[in-house]
């Protein structure tokens, strides 16, 4: 009898998934499945780019079903619920998938109606997200109209994906508006729930320090309740305001809706509690996760997923072969941090070890902690080589799962003072 | 890692305050933890939210979040930022004896 694995998502994580686990199964022993409710896999680093006119919709989006190897079943659809106790995954149009194993990566839902006013008079007029398509479109449009005023970058809360990105917003806005000679006429200010810049201290320091440099205004410990696109103002809990002429809000996020729908499946978010080491999930032993709908205490980051994919694949196949699991995913991270004028600094770390200076992979490499051109290379390359070798599930010359150290500046490292 | 003595007794916190071992808490100390928090007297509405932060922390092994706890203490948000002022979650946290809560990543 064959083994059935499916795959809820068909984004980052799960392709990289089937694709790593067809390759070990090139015979019909084992299926594999993803599911997707739509066959557009968006680059979702590019967003970023969109609102700047850098790049457009188009050239981030490509087909889902073209990026999964011959031999995996694409099936679009909707996904009702999961049934843990059944083995089966309940589709919107009716179907019912049984599993063997089961690997939940799809992501994470932004949730702009969960925030009082975000969605209310002038959403999508003075209220923008670059986080999705439709609105990073929206907003190049406004941008390029801009002529002069306040703009709010404002996260809601954490967790959020990729947590550089409204950072670089922040930056890229500044090239922006020197570039086309009004910088003059714009503030920027960013709205943040954090008590710095970012959420690690070391790495908070030196984004502090470039934000102050740009004339980029901080405002820290601002947790947004309400939002008044019509006025023209963010309303923290603790009653403080941040006016604006335009806003770019982070919205909160939560985890897919069948996730919520699926008894004993998701926390109160929707995301899925997920052992931190071997991705295996908290609630059922044949329930794996990967990248953003995990629990997992790291970024929400591709470059997160992507680690993940060589410890998922081999964790699932220690399950199949009923050997005990290894704790081998160490939270490893690795985020390039555009800072505009054709420069990136770049950030590598995991559960244990900040953001610190020094070179990745190695003693020769990239610079981190540190702006650079080179990174800003480095970040423009990573498109090819995030849907020719990332997403097929290879493993990149040099740039391995576990965290490298070795041209890194280390404090000598202690266990008690581990998070 | 040092020591505090809190209601008479020596507990371990770590640089910001939090307990690093949350079973050397207890009830008494809560008073005097809300003290150094610029937290008057404890209602019925702040117990219900340390209690929470507590069972939560000993099921899933980190407190919950301001947002989750605006979804599943039983207080909403505004009374939170009421009860605890500025940062709920991390306050609470520092009150009810566990460590900080990592929403933050």
């Amino acid at each position: 009898m064959s083994t059935s694995i499916v795959i809820l998502g068909g984004g980052t994580g799960g392709t990289l998934t089937a694709n790593r686990l067809r390759r070990l199964h090139r015979d019909d022993d084992v299926t594999i499945t993803v599911v997707d409710q739509d066959d557009d896999h968006v680059y979702q680093p590019g967003l970023l780019f969109v609102p700047f006119g850098m790049t457009s919709v188009d050239d981030i989006v490509r087909p889902r079903s073209r990026q999964l190897h011959d031999g995996i079943e694409f099936v679009a659809s909707a996904i009702d619920r999961v049934d843990l106790d059944a083995d089966q995954v309940h589709l919107a149009d009716g179907r019912m998938l049984p599993y063997d194993v089961l690997v939940i990566a799809t992501g994470a839902r932004l949730v702009p109606e969960e925030t009082e006013g975000l969605t209310g008079p002038g959403w999508m007029d003075t209220v923008f997200t670059f986080y999705e398509p439709a609105g990073a479109a929206a907003l190049a449009r406004e941008l390029a109209a801009f002529d002069g005023g306040r703009i709010v970058v404002n996260v809601v809360d954490l967790p959020i994906k990729c947590p550089v990105a409204p950072l670089e917003f922040c930056f890229l806005a500044d090239w922006f508006f020197t570039e086309r000679g009004i910088r003059d006429r714009v503030q920027i200010t960013y709205a943040t729930p954090l008590d710095g810049a970012f959420t690690k201290p070391s790495a908070s320091e030196a984004l502090g320090g470039l934000l102050a440099d740009r004339g980029i205004e901080v405002v820290t410990e601002f947790n947004t309740g309400e939002v008044h696109g019509e006025g023209g103002r963010l309303v923290s809990w603790d009653e403080r305001e941040v006016p604006f002429d335009l806003a770019v809000v982070i919205p909160l996020h939560g985890g897919a809706e069948y996730v919520g729908r699926s008894p004993g499946l998701g926390d109160a978010v929707d995301f899925v509690p997920t052992d931190e080491h071997t991705l295996r999930s908290k609630v059922a032993p044949n329930v794996f996760e990967i990248g953003d709908a995990a629990t997992v205490p790291t970024s929400k980051a591709g470059s997160v997923t992507h680690f993940e994919g060589e410890p998922l694949v081999a964790n699932i196949e220690h399950h199949l072969a009923g050997e005990p699991l290894e704790p081998t995913f160490d939270g490893h991270a690795n985020c390039f941090i555009e800072t505009g004028y054709h420069k990136a600094l770049l950030i590598d770390f995991d559960y244990e070890t900040e953001p610190v200076p020094g070179h990745y992979p190695g003693r020769i490499g990239l610079p981190l902690l540190k702006d650079s051109r080179l990174n800003h290379l480095g970040k423009l390359l990573f498109q090819s080589v995030y849907w020719h070798s990332l997403l097929p599930g290879r493993d990149l010359p040099g740039v391995g799962s576990a965290m490298p150290t070795a041209g890194k500046h280390l404090p000598t490292r202690s266990k008690e003072h581990a998070p | 890692m040092t020591t505090t003595t809190i209601a008479g007794v020596a507990v371990d916190t770590n640089d910001e305050g939090f307990f690093t071992d949350p079973t050397q808490w207890t009830e008494e100390m809560a008073p005097e933890l809300a003290a150094a928090a610029d937290i008057g007297q404890l209602t019925d509405r702040h117990w219900q939210v340390l209690h929470f932060m507590r069972d939560e922390y000993f099921e899933k092994g980190t407190g919950p979040t301001v947002r989750l706890l605006g979804k599943a203490s039983g207080v909403s948000v505004k009374e939170l930022y009421q009860l605890f002022p500025k940062a709920p979650a991390k306050t609470a946290a520092r009150i009810a004896g566990i460590p900080k809560p990592r929403g933050c990543i």
